[in-house]
């Protein structure tokens, strides 16, 4: 009696769970769907839960009819070289904070720590006046430099570099290898799941980021598909079918890598959050 | 090592420093001028009446001293506290919830789980865009199915409490996954040995599962706090601070003194007294959350 009475309260659990599911899921489907239909259908009423035949005008007119194709590019580049320059960096400074002895080495991990709770958008006034300064404004340079100043893969990298047992290096030292070779060929491989894990978090910030290329960038040519896809929306009108489109393209990379990645991201979360 | 060879061990020693500085040399570079630096600096320029361009001179405390008396500051104070108010406690209390409902699943939880995080790794262009267009008022499905046209965004009661839900649907997830890892470390030893003394249900939850996950849950409210009160992406995208200045925070009014205004100085200022209510009110937090648990 008591057994199936606990069922079906689990079972109502789940259909409740399901339910709250597809209603959060809702707005990335009611936004995909949108984006299938024709500009005169997105605002037919009733409007229509599954747009069949879907109609691909909006993406053809979006990447036809805005500097898009050249956003998506500039998006590209700018988030693969901050997250390929900012993990060799972290693993090299990572690797000599865990293992090496040199002088300002406590003093560096302190300021990591500290940068790491310095709101980054407070130091946006002076960060944009130096960059002016130093010409980097509208520039790669400008989008990708201080995303790479950021200490959170050095923290988590250097926690994972320090569990590494210390006859592993002593060994390779003794057979002539250099540090340079320890930190590649065996720290590498040894943690190459969180890597993988702060690799695919970075990305996914530096692709979403909205605040730092609204500062840098104010030349059409040289937004990213965040910042641009808002002019997208202010030279279109209330054209919804393709304000969805760019918003279907611009999760793709992202969206992509959660669902490819889905275990190395929580991986990542729990080690950003400080949990491993 | 015994001191036989003092110039080996300052050799090797000299050497690995040498090695360590190659090794930080090109992060630290990065850090000091895009960091480091900038950080220095809003400290200097709050002190200065310059432009966006930096050019200005030293003007001492006059920028906080007009700081103490702007209105519009305080408002954008007051908006900012209002929006932490609006999410940090649900965002935690629903992230929570989610993952309690995840973990009663078996072959459904991978998928469920990865719908209530997906919106997380969405740019917030696309969150906005959406969240407008869903919200429309002549043509957005809510009123659609409300039967209503209200304009979410442009009603000053509304508007904050519809940047907030926005900003819980597009963000729950991060904290239901912290959730989630921090449910699955309470050993199931103490759940069996509640039951085995007899506590149902409720109770199990009340004195095993509440006590144990509270590390998670501070940890959770801690990185809320810190996150909300930088608030200005959403805010910037779906009201630009409107209508009537109802959802102006404090990193837009920092962004439109620096870079509409012209008053590079004064929105250092800002920035500062943004730096100082995050510590302070972490501070605070931090010491009330150690206090309470257990």
């Amino acid at each position: 009696m008591k057994t199936e009475k606990v069922s079906i309260l689990g079972l109502v659990c789940t259909a409740l769970t399901v339910v709250l599911a597809v209603v959060w899921l809702f707005p990335v489907y009611w936004m995909a769907t949108t984006s299938l239909k024709s500009e005169n259908d997105t605002i037919a009423n009733p409007p229509a839960l599954f747009p069949w035949p879907p109609n691909f005008d909006a993406f053809v007119y979006v990447i036809q009819n805005s500097p898009f194709f050249r956003w998506y590019l500039n998006t590209v580049i700018t988030s693969v070289s901050v997250t390929f320059l900012c993990i060799l960096f972290s693993l090299m400074c990572a690797y000599a904070l865990s293992r090496l002895e040199f002088a300002g080495r406590r003093l560096l991990y302190a300021a990591l720590l500290v940068g790491f709770m310095l709101p980054f958008a407070t130091m946006a006034v002076p960060l944009f006046m130096f960059m002016t300064r130093l010409n980097f404004v509208n520039t790669f340079a400008g989008l990708i430099a201080p995303q790479v100043a950021t200490p959170l893969a050095v923290i988590v990298f250097k926690q994972f570099f320090d569990e590494v047992p210390r006859d592993f290096r002593d060994a390779a030292l003794i057979d002539g290898a250099s540090d340079f070779k320890i930190l590649f060929n065996i720290y590498l491989p040894l943690n190459w799941s969180i890597i993988c894990a702060m690799s695919i978090i970075i990305f996914i910030g530096a692709w979403n980021n909205f605040f730092w290329p609204l500062i840098v960038t104010n030349s059409t040519p040289m937004l990213t598909v965040p910042v641009g896809m808002t002019q997208v929306q202010s030279a279109y009108g209330v054209f919804f079918a393709k304000i969805c489109a760019t918003g279907v393209l611009a999760s793709i990379p992202t969206a992509a890598a959660y669902l490819l990645f889905q275990k190395r991201v929580t991986q990542g979360v729990m080690a950003a959050a400080g949990l491993k | 090592m015994p001191p036989a060879e003092p110039n080996g061990l300052e050799r090797k020693r000299r050497k690995s420093s040498r090695t360590a500085w190659v090794l930080i040399a090109p992060f630290v570079l990065f850090y000091v001028l895009f960091l480091i630096y900038p950080a220095l600096q809003v400290a200097y320029l709050s002190l200065t009446n310059s432009d966006i361009a930096g050019e200005g001179r030293l003007i001492g405390l006059a920028n906080y001293q007009e700081l103490v008396s702007d209105r519009d500051f305080w408002a954008a104070v007051w908006h900012t506290v209002y929006f932490v108010l609006l999410t940090v406690v649900p965002n935690t209390a629903i992230g929570f919830f989610l993952a309690l409902l995840v973990l009663r699943l078996k072959r459904l939880r991978l998928p469920i789980l990865s719908a209530f995080f997906l919106p997380f790794v969405l740019p917030v262009s696309v969150v906005t865009n959406t969240a407008l267009w869903i919200l429309d008022a002549n043509f957005g499905i809510v009123n659609n199915l409300l039967g209503t046209t209200t304009a979410w965004f442009g009603d000053s009661a509304l508007a904050m409490p519809c940047v907030a839900i926005v900003t819980v649907w597009w963000t729950v997830g991060f904290n239901m996954l912290l959730f989630v890892a921090g449910l699955q470390n309470i050993p199931n030893e103490y759940y069996e040995a509640a039951a085995l003394d007899g506590a149902n249900g409720f109770q199990r939850f009340r004195f095993v599962t509440c006590p144990l996950i509270w590390p998670v849950t501070s940890l959770v409210l801690v990185l809320q706090l810190i996150l909300q009160f930088k608030i200005f992406d959403q805010v910037y995208l779906l009201t630009n601070g409107g209508p009537s200045n109802s959802t102006t925070v404090v990193l837009l009014y920092m962004y439109r003194e620096a870079f509409k205004q012209n008053r590079g100085g004064y929105a250092s200022a800002v920035a500062i007294a943004l730096v100082v209510i995050i510590v302070a009110v972490s501070l605070i937090q931090s010491r009330v959350l150690r206090v309470k648990p257990t």
